[in-house]
Parts: structure tokens; sequence; C-alpha cells
């Protein structure tokens, strides 16, 4: 029985090594391709048109998506701020309380979300199955660098396009929060813009723009890196690694950023 | 390093290894200028492991790789590129960009390689089309050809910078036999139009037979015989004669071992 229990627990503390150095080399990889991507930058042109074109799916397209969510996210953190304003007598506050949450913190974090929902997974699984079908090595074989051309257009398009669906997020969020407290409840106007702008200062905004930038870049490598590894990573081939390989993209991409985040938050309050 | 004048591929005492797994047991191989080259042999025999090796995809354990006077395996990436802008691949797929049409996958190297107006390179592109029979395609999705049509597509893309050395991968895989002859025909046409070296990995026989100028065989991870068709048929080797006459392998089977493979798993 003890022998038993002792094989079982040696297994354990063996499989244990194994994760700890999958995540080890998972890292060193995620570097690496990082630092490849990015190193084309002054190796080759600069990949204008392909930038546009991922400027037009990573950013444009996500606009109605980032719209929709931060009008309702505005409108809900107002209506919870309403509620526990009015408790205290503070509801002239519910301006600076929806704006300060949604610029410092909720607009990157949710913007991210949203993108890493609908573009990080499709991502993903877009250079995967490229892998999977051979155009990476097609690409080698053409002479086209596959960094420069894929990679990195994406990549930039990313770092471009999060921040920028951030700032629309938070004015979509502040409308929202508008609505509900000012139209619906009847919060004075006045005093929900004018204590907004009082209380906002430049360090805020500043804090949305590194995070929601950082967060581009964390995403998308993470994204991208997850798919273009999918022969070395993932142990099923075929449709069963692509879908393993985007579920653990959303999810490590996820987690980075809330990671990034805190680090982000730490440092500049 | 350099390959004799004779021949633009020489590959020596090539090892490799897929972790543990050896795959590839001490290749000497060398390709004459000019001739179509076909490499044939059974499922996990090696082919498509020398032929990614050629390719520059897979780095060996050991041997040298010399194509063009261009030591692959050592080669700085900068020579490599070079050397790869000489070379046409198409794979058995096609590895067509689903993205792009036809047309856009097909002009994809002269855009990054050339400095050639966008009119022209048009025109090199239906030129190439021609050649493939799919005049008019070039505005439709990959997924909208059939498997025939990916392999003509990738073929074209493989030839549009007029390589001197193109590698196809499987030509006849999966084709019907209409289309298997049609594309026979084809890479015959462009080694004689185009002066192409070709190198075409195939289990086809009856294709094998048709294109090649001299047959490589490879068994196990070692060449079993290299040598014109006639020389392949008069083979007395019995792995040649068994896979030209299609006879299953004799494998002898030792009771204890199976036993023993069936109850543990291991062998």
């Amino acid at each position: 029985m003890l022998t038993v229990f002792m094989t079982k627990a040696k297994a354990k503390i063996e499989h244990l090594g194994d994760s700890g150095v999958d995540i080890v080399e998972s890292s060193g990889r995620l570097g690496v391709f990082l630092f490849n991507t990015l190193s084309r930058l002054w190796m080759y042109r600069f990949p204008l048109e392909e930038t546009i074109k991922q400027l037009l799916f990573i950013g444009a397209r996500t606009v109605p998506l980032i719209l929709i969510s931060g009008l309702f996210t505005g409108m809900v953190i107002a209506l919870q701020f309403y509620d526990t304003l009015i408790r205290f007598g503070s509801v002239d506050l519910l301006g600076a309380a929806v704006a300060m949450s949604l610029i410092r913190e909720l607009g990157p974090v949710m913007a991210a979300l949203m993108v890493i929902a609908r573009v990080g997974s499709a991502t993903c699984a877009e250079i995967g199955i490229m892998r999977n079908e051979q155009q990476f090595d097609a690409l080698d074989c053409m002479a086209i660098d596959s960094y420069h051309y894929v990679m990195l257009p994406r990549l930039l398009a990313a770092i471009v396009s999060v921040p920028l669906l951030t700032a629309m997020f938070d004015t979509f969020g502040i409308g929202g929060g508008y609505i509900v407290g000012v139209l619906i409840h009847g919060v004075s106007d006045g005093a929900f813009l004018v204590g907004m702008a009082d209380t906002i200062v430049w360090n805020d905004v500043w804090m949305g723009i590194v995070k929601s930038f950082l967060f581009g870049l964390v995403i998308m490598s993470v994204c991208l890196s997850k798919g273009f590894y999918l022969h070395i990573e993932q142990k099923q081939s075929g449709a069963v690694g692509v879908s393993q390989a985007t579920t653990q993209a959303v999810v490590l991409s996820a987690v980075l950023m809330l990671f990034v985040d805190y680090i982000v938050s730490s440092l500049m309050l | 390093m350099t390959s004799s004048n004779k021949n633009i591929i020489e590959v020596n005492n090539l090892v490799t290894h897929y972790g543990d797994r050896q795959i590839l047991n001490g290749i000497d191989f060398s390709v004459e200028k000019g001739e179509i080259r076909v490499i044939m042999g059974g499922s996990g025999s090696g082919k498509s492991t020398l032929l990614n090796h050629m390719l520059a995809l897979l780095t060996p354990t050991s041997g040298s790789i010399v194509i063009d006077n261009v030591d692959v395996v050592n080669a700085n990436r900068k020579t490599l590129l070079k050397l790869r802008q000489k070379m046409g691949v198409a794979f058995q797929g096609g590895a067509l960009f689903s993205s792009m049409t036809v047309g856009e996958n097909i002009k994809l190297p002269l855009q990054h390689h050339t400095k050639l107006d966008e009119h022209t390179i048009d025109i090199m592109t239906r030129l190439k089309l021609e050649l493939m029979n799919l005049a008019g395609f070039e505005d439709l999705m990959p997924s909208e050809l059939s498997g025939g049509m990916l392999k003509r597509a990738g073929l074209a893309r493989a030839v549009i910078m007029d390589p001197k050395l193109l590698f196809f991968d499987e030509p006849s895989a999966g084709l019907d036999p209409v289309t298997a002859v049609e594309l026979d025909e084809l890479i015959l046409k462009l080694r004689d139009a185009m002066n192409m070296t070709i190198i075409v990995v195939t289990h086809e026989l009856e294709s094998a037979f048709k294109i090649a100028d001299r047959i490589t065989v490879l068994f196990d991870g070692e060449i079993a015989i290299t040598g014109t068709v006639d020389e392949i048929k008069n083979s007395k080797d019995v792995r040649i004669q068994n896979m030209i006459n299609r006879r299953a392998r004799d494998e002898h089977l030792d009771a204890d071992e199976y036993i023993k493979r069936l109850t543990t798993g291991k062998n």
C-alpha cells in the first residue's frame, strides 16, 4: 500500500517538474518570438500595407463591440456608484467616480478583454492553421520572412489599436454613466461634468494609455506565438491542436494582461 | 564547400533524428543539373524528411547538404534567402494562403523579390496560370479550388520566379488518374521549357516511371538504390520488387516478441 502511495506521489512530483520545464520553455519561446518580431523593425522596411490591413481587422472592425460594451459598462458602473453614493449624500461625485474607474482601470481591462475575445482567439487559430497547412514553410521557401510579413504587422496593429479602442471604450462608458446618472436618476449635469473635469488629472489618463499599450503588446504576442509554435507546444496536431492552442492563448493572455495591470498600477499609483 | 559542376545537389552522410528516433541513416545523394529525380519509398522511409532537409527547414544531426554551391546546413540567413530565391517548392496541399486570392498568392514572390511594376507582375502571373491551365481563376479564393487545381496553383507560385531548382512534394497524391497524368505532363513540360532541375517526392509508381530520369528509393532511412527507370524495374532487391509489384512486406514474426508486445505495449 505504502509502495503504491510512494509511486503515485513520485509520479505527481515528476509531473510537477515537467510542468515547470514546460512553463520555462514556453516563456523563453515567447521572449525569443517577441525579440525576433520586433527586430524586423530595423532589419526590413516598415510593413505599412500589411499593418493597415491588420488595423482594419484588429482596430476598425472591433469598434462596434467596444462601443456597445463600453456603453453598458459605463451604465452599470454609474448605477452601482449612484446606489452607493446616495447613501452618503455624495451623489455629486458620480461623474468623477465613473470617469476615474473607467480611465484608470476598467476601460483598459475591458477593452483588452474584448480584443482577446474577438481578435486574439481568431488570430491564434489563423496562425495555427497556417502552421498546420505548411504555410510558414512555404514562406520560408519563398525567402519571405514570416516574422516580418505575418507577425510584425499584427503586433504593431494591436499596439496601436488597443489604446485607441480603450479611448473609445472610456468615452462611451462615460456617456453611459451620464445617461444613467443625469438622464435617468436626475443627478445635476453640471456636477457630473465639472466633478469629472476637476478630479481627473493627466496622470490618470497616462496610466490608461500605458496599460492599454502594454496590453496590446502582451495579448498579440501571446496569441501569435501560441499559434506559431503549435507544432512544438501541442501534443496533438490538426484541429485539436489548434483548439488547444487557442484556448491556452486566450487564458494566458488574459492572465498576463491582469498581471501587467497590477504591476503598472502599483508603479504608477 | 562546393558541389561539382555537374551536380546541383550533393548530400553527404546525412544523419537525422526526431527526438531519440533516427530517421535518416547516413544518406549520400546527388542530383545532376537539368535532371528529374524522383525520390520514392513507403510511409516512414524518410523521403519527406530528406526533402525538408534539402529545403533547409530542418537541421540534421550530422552530414552536409550542398545546393548550387551553398552549404545549406551552415549557411547564414542572408545566403539562404538568396539561394531560396533560385528554388521553387510545390507543397503537397498547395500551402496557399487562404486569406488571399489565387492570383495574389502566385504573385507574392515577385512582389517581394523584384522591383517590377504591378502591371508586369499581373502579366507574369497570368502567364504562369495559363501554363498550369488555370487561366481565369486568379480572382478565386483557394477554398474555391479542387485538390488538383490547388496543386497546380501551388506549382504556379513555385515557378513564378523561374527557379533553377524545383521541389515537388507528392504531386499525384489524392488526385484522380487524369489530373495526375496532367500534372506529370506539366512537370515534363517545365523541365523542357525552362531547363529546371526537378526533385519529386512521390510514392506513385506510374507517375515516377513516367517522369523520372533517375529514381532514388529509400527504405528505413537508407538509400536502397538509385538508378534509371529500367535499372529500378530490373533490380534484384526483393524490397524493390515488392514495391513495384505491390506485394506486402514479408516480415518474420517472433511469437514470443509478439506476445510481449501485446501484453506490455513495448518492443
